[in-house]
């Protein structure tokens, strides 16, 4: 058995989320090569190549492969599938865009976003919003699957020493081009690989009021996340969101301030450690879930919390 | 310009759902069903670009049982201008009718109904898989633009604002292609009910998979569907303080 991972990067370096993908490789077992598809991206392929359990490295680096574009990128995956028994990738927007086209071209019925492998063929993936757990096996000859990374542990990022392998691309694409990318500049981590994470809901009340959020998250180096309700109030932008249909986090620390707790949210932030919930409705669905619960106005709380750490 | 959009039948976003004692599934009896929000977000989108003079006829097209006419009639009194009905028995959340054979019934649709545009929700809240919608665009070989925020269609060029994780992207895809939607593409409207009763007279065709040639045996099999596990709620603490305390000397996380 050979697994293919295919590596989230930015062309210098890696995205933690493929570590957990791999992770989740070192479990089904067999060889681990990982695709490194992008534009100038040498170091990036460096990098993959120190990773535990990464035996080698398939290098396709092009001018028109700098920014992740399914259609330029599947074609790919599908001309390497045959030499593997499963292809991975992890189930951020980068894989969820492009792992479903290859699988199409390859007749493969895909599995989305594994929580646990069962065996070679068998994965448990959340269904209805993290609402039940369907336990799937797959008949398909090639596998492939989006892995949800805050399940699996990272595989360490040394240890390693595969070889490195060019691989020619095909021609671009013409279907699609990159336009621009606007991505949020910022001193915080990563949302979902942050070990603290500060969110806010609709409690919170409006854009300006998120600044009592930021401050205590930049007091405790944490991440910020928001509930859906608050996103679609405006009050932060749409990537903040935690919950089923936006991002999956399992901090640490997990403080869910003015948020009542939807089951949408919920499906996003209980895998968390330790969780904290301040809100001042004292039957906010939010305090059954959270390891410690504060009855109190956001306003006066946080602040003080900020203060006092 | 032709838009046709993919919708599902599921379980309305406010229902807590229940898994069947079996482990076989999720119990859908008598439990309120809706077009999955997703692709609401799509049927707007696709009305607004036909009252915007862009788009001539919205399309509407589900696979289900006889009952998913419901969602078609809820899809037309906000506007769409026909629907088709691809009739099936065969589940639609698990086990039964897979992404890859939805995108195959649908590519067959594509090719009879030649539309120009495809616009489909970017995951159904049922199975969750996200993976339609690539897998459409794969089969036709046409370009894709998931996860849309912001679509514009300009003399043939189409720019897709796509939520990315870290911000926003946007792409330029040729005509035609297929669009998924986020969240913040649109608020879709309410029917009023004048337009729920002209959509009773709007046209709606059932087919059979058999006519598309396709086929709905699952490829994944389920092996059991069970409660997630359940995590317990702690304590109430009474002071920032208390709080502090707990997190430094009993969770030791700060």
């Amino acid at each position: 058995m050979s697994i293919l991972i295919l590596a989230e990067h930015d062309n210098k370096s890696i995205k933690s989320a493929t570590l957990n993908t791999i992770g989740a490789a070192s479990q089904i077992g067999g060889d681990i090569h990982v695709l490194v598809a992008g534009s100038n991206c040498d170091a990036v392929a460096q990098e993959a190549a120190q990773i535990a359990g990464v035996t080698k490295v398939i290098k396709a680096d092009a001018a028109s492969l700098e920014h992740p574009i399914a259609e330029n990128i599947a074609p790919i995956l599908v001309d390497l599938a045959s030499n593997y028994s499963h292809i991975l990738a992890p189930a951020t927007t980068f894989g969820k865009n492009i792992l479903p086209r290859a699988a199409a071209l390859l007749d493969t019925q895909q599995i989305s976003d594994i929580i646990a492998v069962e065996s070679a063929d068998t994965f448990k993936r959340p269904v209805y919003a993290g609402n039940a757990i369907a336990t799937v096996k797959s008949s398909d000859a090639i596998k492939l699957i989006t892995v949800r990374g805050t399940t699996f542990d990272a595989a360490a990022t040394s240890g390693g020493s595969a070889s490195i392998e060019d691989y020619s691309a095909p021609e671009a694409t013409s279907l699609t081009t990159f336009v621009k990318a606007e991505l949020s500049v910022s001193e915080r981590p990563e949302l979902t690989a942050a070990k603290i994470v500060v969110s806010g809901g609709r409690g919170v009340g409006s854009e300006e009021n998120f600044a009592i959020i930021e401050k205590l998250a930049d007091k405790l180096g944490a991440a910020i996340g928001a509930s859906r309700a608050a996103v679609d109030a405006g009050y932060v932008p749409n990537d903040y969101q935690v919950g089923q249909t936006g991002k999956i986090v399992a901090p640490d620390l997990y403080i869910a301030i003015g948020i009542s707790g939807a089951i949408q949210h919920l499906a996003g932030m209980k895998g968390s450690k330790t969780i904290v919930a301040i809100n001042k409705d004292e039957d906010a669905p939010i305090f059954s879930v959270a390891d410690y619960g504060l009855v109190a106005d956001l306003f006066d709380a946080v602040p003080e919390l900020t203060e006092k750490l | 310009m032709k838009i046709l959009v993919p919708i599902k039948r599921v379980v309305d976003f406010n229902v807590k759902i229940h898994v069947k004692s079996d482990g076989s599934g999720v119990d859908l009896a008598n439990v309120k069903m809706s077009i999955n929000p997703f692709d609401e977000i799509a049927v707007e989108e696709a009305i607004r670009l036909k009252e915007s003079g862009k788009a001539s006829e919205v399309i509407v097209v589900t696979i289900g049982p006889e009952k998913a006419q419901e969602q078609i009639r809820s899809a037309m009194a906000m506007g769409a201008d026909r629907g088709i009905l691809v009739k099936t028995d065969a589940p639609i959340d698990l086990g039964g009718v897979e992404p890859l054979a939805v995108a195959k019934t649908l590519k067959a649709l594509v090719e009879k109904e030649k539309p120009d545009l495809v616009i489909m929700g970017k995951q159904s809240i049922d199975d969750d898989s996200s993976q339609t919608g690539q897998m459409l665009a794969a089969l036709l070989g046409w370009a894709q633009g998931t996860f849309a925020s912001k679509l514009e269609i300009n003399d043939g060029k189409i720019h897709v604002t796509r939520e990315i994780d870290g911000g926003l992207e946007t792409l330029e895809l040729t005509s035609p292609a297929i669009i998924t939607t986020d969240l913040r593409l649109n608020e879709p409207r309410y029917a009023k009910l004048p337009d729920i009763m002209k959509a009773k007279k709007k046209q709606l065709d059932i087919i059979e998979p058999s006519e598309l040639g396709v086929d709905y045996t699952p490829r994944l099999e389920i092996i059991s569907v069970n409660e997630p596990p359940v995590r317990k709620g702690g304590i109430k603490v009474d002071s920032v303080d208390a709080l502090i305390d707990k997190l430094r000397n009993e969770a030791k996380v700060i």
